[in-house]
């Protein structure tokens, strides 16, 4: 059949005469550069961006070492902080967003939807509201309750195997109780904590400093090498778990290497951010459809969470006059109208 | 000894007991087809063959190791499994689906071979789907996608085969064709096939050894033109039926008997049962 010699659509393999070989995806792969260019290009422009603006130009050679000392100030020390946590938010977001629409094989299994945030939340508002807390203790107490609230889920949802719909119904209902509890703390908490408490609920990046950029990094450097260790599996796991158990796969375990993974970078992102809303939810759909590529698209997911969160900070900062607005109200809307028009498509499709 | 066999298996699902003391032995280089009626315990007894299934008691043997104590990929090396239910994940195309059965030859550091690329387009060719590879699996109809799940298994290279009930929700003609590739399989390759198959005759047709069961009860079992007898229907399907030459093949044929017959034996029994009280 002379199909043969076609170029083939998907994968091509490098191999390298000791038998050792890598296949990839010509196209994932210029979408994965790209987006990762535009998660960087965006976030140099972030640090230009504000009361005292700065050049692209001179913000990179500030970055190298090579500016004035104001400029040194303010980018080393007060903006790129903020954009580096900013960067690793969106990218735990978006990688752990992949990680769970994959494992559970449903788009919305996704953390936004299962109440991780909300729990989160939950955990922080304890802080703020009954121990009036320092910074560290609400980050430690978001932590603490998105780490609550995926064992809660795992517990409820996930002992007999994942089911799609029951994985996103059990969240539902997890999320329904956390936002209760988190209803209950605001009325009782004081004005100010009140206040408090509703900044961190919708999610910013404003006041970041250096003490979120580290943990954040450690996480992700020791985390990310992990699930992409992991990730042929996943890619097995698409085709249920008969099949990848046929195929070899240790499904129990990747299953829940893959959703620890998942959780803690979630509750780390949300701790560091506020749960900033549908980032998780949207950049593996998006990723997926730049790259339309089968397979859990881990790496574009991670990119385009990056990029997404660094643009929408960007947006919240300049595109609405002198207000500045907390970055979960952009990604929110955004995320939102994304929601809904996936939702429209795939019922156009007959799938939902 | 045979490749594969269990041994005194107990199966269950939680606390529900499918079958107990159960052994069966895999006939190496056989086409093995197990028959039963509907929760006998035939698919459960597959999965239990194919480590998906733990048996709360007894073994399953691979090569005279018990499966789960082996690891994942060897086993995946050694034994395929072609599930009743899998998913193709959105926008697959067809040789990315079959190159994914290459899963258990494979490593980090050496994602895809040439001789990868070689295996996934002998299975294409034997499964006859080599022009479809570029199409996307979601366009085929349930005729071809079940051949590319085969082609998938078959690109694992496995000399042990399963396949639990192959050939449900397709018409008579992709029947018939899907075992006609497996006989193939079978008597071409050396393969070692085992599969659940609900039609009676097909089973009678095709395989070379066959194991009814009952309750979780092995009744019967040998080549069909041994065992398929009007009494062992009758016992394991309580179905009354005649058991003619297949024509076509010479293989046990059977017939279920007309309804008016099965009646009339019904209505005697009860005349029978009033007598004797």
């Amino acid at each position: 059949m002379k199909s043969a010699q076609k170029t083939p659509r998907g994968p091509r393999a490098l191999r390298t005469p000791g038998g050792l070989s890598v296949r990839l995806d010509p196209r994932a792969l210029i979408v994965v550069v790209l987006l990762a260019v535009v998660a960087l290009a965006a976030g140099v422009v972030l640090i230009g961006t504000g009361d005292f603006p700065i050049p692209a130009g001179d913000v990179v050679r500030t970055l190298f070492g090579h500016g004035d000392a104001g400029q040194e100030f303010v980018v080393n020390e007060l903006r790129l902080p903020r954009v580096l946590v900013g960067l690793l938010v969106g990218a735990s977001l978006g990688l752990g967003g992949a990680l769970f629409q994959a494992v559970s094989r449903n788009p919305l299994g996704s953390p936004d939807v299962l109440g991780l945030g909300q729990g989160a939340t939950a955990g922080a508002l304890v802080m703020i509201v009954l121990f009036s807390g320092s910074a560290a203790q609400v980050t430690m107490g978001a932590l603490v309750g998105g780490l609550v609230t995926g064992a809660l889920i795992y517990l409820l949802a996930w002992r007999r195997g994942v089911h799609g719909y029951r994985l996103v119904l059990v969240g539902i209902g997890v999320s329904a109780v956390a936002t209760a509890v988190n209803g209950y703390l605001l009325t009782k908490a004081d004005f100010v904590d009140a206040a408090r408490a509703v900044v961190w609920m919708t999610g910013t990046l404003d006041g970041r400093d250096w003490k979120q950029v580290w943990p954040l990094l450690v996480l992700a450097c020791v985390l990310v090498p992990l699930v992409l260790a992991h990730a042929r599996g996943l890619r097995m796991m698409e085709m249920g778990d008969d099949v990848s158990h046929a195929l070899g796969v240790r499904v129990e375990r990747v299953r829940l290497v893959l959703m620890v993974s998942a959780v803690l970078l979630t509750a780390a992102a949300t701790a560091a951010a506020g749960p900033v809303s549908f980032v998780a939810l949207t950049a593996p759909q998006l990723a997926r459809r730049l790259t339309r590529s089968p397979g859990p698209n881990l790496v574009a997911s991670l990119c385009m969470g990056a990029a997404l969160l660094v643009s929408a900070d960007w947006a919240s900062q300049r595109l609405f006059g002198d207000g500045q607005l907390p970055v979960g109200v952009v990604t929110g809307v955004l995320g939102g109208v994304y929601l809904l028009w996936l939702l429209v498509t795939e019922r156009r499709a007959g799938r939902i | 000894m045979n490749r594969l066999s269990a041994e005194d298996v107990t199966l269950a699902y939680d606390q529900r007991v499918i079958a107990e003391q159960l052994s069966v032995e895999i006939p190496d280089n056989s086409f093995t087809v197990i028959v039963g009626p509907n929760a006998c315990g035939k698919s459960t007894l597959l999965r239990a063959l194919s480590r998906m299934l733990k048996p709360s008691r007894g073994r399953v043997l691979l090569d005279g190791q018990v499966i789960q104590s082996m690891p994942a990929k060897k086993v995946a090396r050694t034994l395929g499994l072609l599930p009743q239910s899998s998913v193709a994940p959105d926008g697959i195309t067809v040789a990315d689906l079959v190159g994914r059965g290459r899963y258990p030859h494979q490593g980090v550091l050496r994602q895809w071979s040439a001789e990868d690329e070689r295996v996934v387009r002998e299975s294409m060719a034997q499964t006859g789907i080599a022009e479809l590879a570029d199409r996307y699996v979601d366009e085929l109809s349930g005729g071809q996608r079940q051949r590319v799940w085969i082609a998938m298994a078959l690109a694992q290279q496995t000399p042990l085969l399963l396949l639990d009930e192959p050939t449900t929700y397709l018409d008579i003609q992709h029947q018939i064709d899907v075992l006609d590739l497996c006989a193939e399989l079978h008597e071409e390759q050396g393969r070692t096939l085992v599969a659940v198959l609900h039609d009676l005759n097909h089973a009678a047709r095709y395989a070379t050894h066959l194991v009814a069961l009952k309750g979780g009860e092995v009744i019967a079992q040998g080549a069909p033109n041994e065992i398929v007898t009007a009494a062992l229907v009758e016992e394991v399907f309580g179905l009354r039926c005649q058991v003619i030459d297949d024509p076509e093949t010479g293989t046990p044929l059977v017939v279920p008997a007309a309804r008016r017959a099965r009646a009339g034996a019904v209505g005697a029994g009860r005349v029978a049962a009033t007598e004797v009280s």
